[in-house]
């Protein structure tokens, strides 16, 4: 008798283990990416709630709740009126630099790193490895220490405090990263499409241009969300190498949320910072999708 | 189309020496094969007449014109890859154009090419499909497509059938041939199979380490190895190759087999007994036979005049269907013979061969070059 109810009671068991365990390791896991999305989106919420309200209702209320007032007032300021510096001119002159700057240094800087990585893969010449190395050393000198050596040389050119100075700047200190991109990707690149083509007539840009760069889609993306948030949110340089009317968006940035005069306004520094980081944000979303695509069309062989 | 004269051809890497002096010389409308195993240097010379290595010596010379230091684009020659190296970001009518393209030909002549070239080969429904999108067979049409479309003077192709299944491989081979016929092309063809290089050819060359080892018609090489490599790497089963004695007997030269118990003699046909047999008289020797000169004897058969008897036991029975190899055991050796299919022989047991000696070669034992 009780054996035949153990036999029972554990085909019951075994019967009820499987679907019970399935949901409680999914709960778990679902409880896990909440909290850290939350973790992860909190920032991004309080950013956007307080960047809504009156400047009172943050004085008086705390900074989680919702606000009862909607405005749109702080965003419209941040980006046309508010004092940065000495000037109301608001994040929008700045906002534009910032494109003025990132859009060329993107362009050139994984243009050059391309034509490195095709070089640096498809030639075997004496000393490659070499110079290789010496562009990959380049990724890990710090901002801090080619400040002064950037500054001289800027001068020289007659390009401080410009717009074209901070393209050099960018240009120069991203060709370490996007030639290892580059010369990464064009290492596994399939060596027999690259002399197919040399046999078919193609010269050295022609190799470059109609090979090699249609096929890039994956790196591409890759090299240009790197460099765009690179260059988007970078503050070193910028403060370094501008003046007044070169201001990058996050130079400016630092100036509205530091003005020392007049009260905080919070609320306007929330939209500020919000407007800062809507180009990366779309860059990111637009062309992520790119990127999963651009995977998978590199997934066919030739 | 055209004569391509491969002169003292040379390539090294530092001290490694990875093609010895290989001269060939071909006429216009030849298919040559090159043949060997992987690392005899094949690829490489193939590269070297397509331009995309420089020779360390030597010229090539094409159509009366040295082209040893002329870039690959300026050859006139055109190469169908391993791979097919298809461009994939092109369809497959930009891919058979884009030779066309880079030579400036005009729009229009280019579109009637591709239209030409696509008709002759049956892809003109994939003319807009990208290479992804098509089975392996259509990409090596569309690989030979584009270098058709040029009008090459002479055509490499490097291992193209490597990357298809079996049965394609058979059918593309047949279908390489018959461009081949009615192209009347020049074509220089790489491969590491013995079976295309004899299918295709109408001369082979055999390479192993950087050596060119013979060069010659399929039925030359296959009859005629120059050397025991040769002779072991073509042909399936492979040749089989037997040291014996060479020795007058009776005043006729013979091959002495093994010792003691199951030693036995073959009498070599006079017609072979050439000058240079005689001066191995008493030395050892390797014989190569092949597995189909050896048949089954019936009872009361009569040996013709290069026909000989002998006895062994079998070892082993494979049947492939269209026949039957048996591995026997001769004085000691393993000796592949090729039977007919429905044979009733069982292994372990002891039968009576005939075997038809007109083609027997020797082989020094020490050089393990052809005594001819």
């Amino acid at each position: 008798m009780s054996e035949i109810q153990a036999h029972i009671t554990m085909a019951a068991d075994q019967q009820s283990v499987s679907p019970v365990q399935i949901p409680v390791k999914r709960i778990c896991l679902y409880a896990l990416l909440i909290a850290l999305a939350i973790v992860f989106a909190l920032p991004l919420y309080v950013m956007a709630a307080n960047s809504l309200k009156p400047l009172e209702e943050i004085r008086n209320g705390n900074l989680m709740a919702l606000p009862h007032a909607w405005t749109v007032e702080p965003w419209l300021s941040a980006w046309s009126t508010a004092q940065i510096g000495v000037q109301p001119t608001g994040l929008r002159p700045y906002f534009l630099n910032s494109f003025l700057i990132v859009v060329p240094a993107v362009l050139l800087s994984t243009l050059i790193g391309s034509l490195n990585g095709y070089i640096l893969t498809q030639f075997r010449f004496r000393g490659s490895h070499v110079l290789f190395a010496a562009m990959l050393f380049s990724v890990f000198i710090p901002y801090q220490i080619v400040l002064i050596p950037m500054a001289r040389t800027l001068g020289i050119l007659g390009l401080a405090g410009t717009i074209k100075g901070l393209v050099l700047v960018h240009v120069v200190y991203g060709i370490g990263f996007t030639t290892l991109f580059f010369r990464n990707y064009y290492a596994a690149f399939p060596g027999e499409l690259v002399r197919s083509a040399r046999m078919d007539g193609a010269k050295f840009f022609g190799v470059l241009w109609r090979i090699l760069l249609p096929n890039s889609a994956p790196i591409i993306v890759v090299t240009v969300i790197w460099q765009f948030t690179n260059i988007w949110n970078e503050f070193l340089f910028g403060a370094s190498f501008s003046d007044f009317s070169s201001y990058p968006l996050t130079v400016a940035l630092n100036n509205l949320v530091n003005s020392s005069t007049g009260v905080k306004e919070y609320n306007v520094h929330f939209a500020g910072a919000f407007i800062a980081a809507i180009p990366t944000l779309v860059v990111y979303l637009v062309s992520g999708k790119y990127f999963v695509r651009g995977l998978m069309a590199g997934s066919v062989k030739g | 189309m055209a004569s391509l004269n491969i002169a003292n051809v040379q390539k090294s890497f530092g001290p490694v020496k990875i093609l010895h002096d290989i001269s060939i010389s071909l006429q216009d409308g030849e298919f040559l094969v090159l043949v060997g195993p992987s690392g005899c240097g094949k690829s490489t010379l193939m590269n070297i007449i397509a331009g995309l290595e420089e020779p360390s010596g030597g010229t090539l010379i094409l159509e009366g014109r040295d082209i040893t230091r002329v870039e690959p684009a300026e050859r006139n020659i055109s190469m169908v890859f391993q791979s097919y190296a298809l461009y994939p970001n092109m369809t497959v009518a930009r891919n058979i154009e884009f030779p066309l393209q880079m030579r400036k030909v005009p729009r229009n002549e280019r579109e009637a090419r591709v239209l030409a070239v696509s008709r002759m080969l049956q892809i003109e429904h994939l003319l807009e499909r990208k290479p992804r999108q098509l089975s392996g067979g259509q990409r090596q049409r569309v690989a030979i497509g584009r270098a058709l479309a040029r009008e090459p003077k002479v055509y490499l192709f490097d291992e193209p059938l490597s990357n298809l299944d079996a049965q394609l491989r058979v059918d593309m081979r047949t279908e390489i041939k018959k461009l081949h016929q009615r192209l009347k092309a020049t074509i220089v063809y790489v491969t590491h199979d013995q079976i295309e290089a004899m299918t295709l050819a109408t001369r082979i060359a055999v390479m192993k380490g950087g050596i060119l080892q013979q060069l010659g018609t399929p039925y030359e090489v296959y009859n005629r190895p120059a050397n025991t490599f040769v002779a072991g790497f073509m042909g399936s089963p492979r040749m089989n190759l037997v040291k014996a004695r060479l020795v007058h007997r009776d005043g006729v030269l013979a091959l002495a087999f093994g010792s003691g118990d199951g030693a036995f003699h073959l009498d070599v046909p006079s017609e072979l007994a050439t000058l240079a047999l005689e001066r191995h008289v008493g030395r050892e020797v390797i014989s190569g036979i092949r597995a189909e000169a050896v048949s089954l004897a019936a009872q009361d058969m009569v040996a013709g005049p290069s026909q000989r008897f002998f006895e062994a036991r079998v070892d082993v029975i494979e049947p492939t269907g269209a026949d039957t190899l048996a591995v026997l055991d001769l004085a000691g050796s393993e000796f592949t013979v090729r039977l007919e299919p429905d044979v009733a022989l069982q292994p372990g047991q002891r039968a009576r061969f005939l075997v038809d000696l007109t083609k027997l070669v020797c082989f020094d034992a020490g050089s393990e070059n052809l005594i001819a």
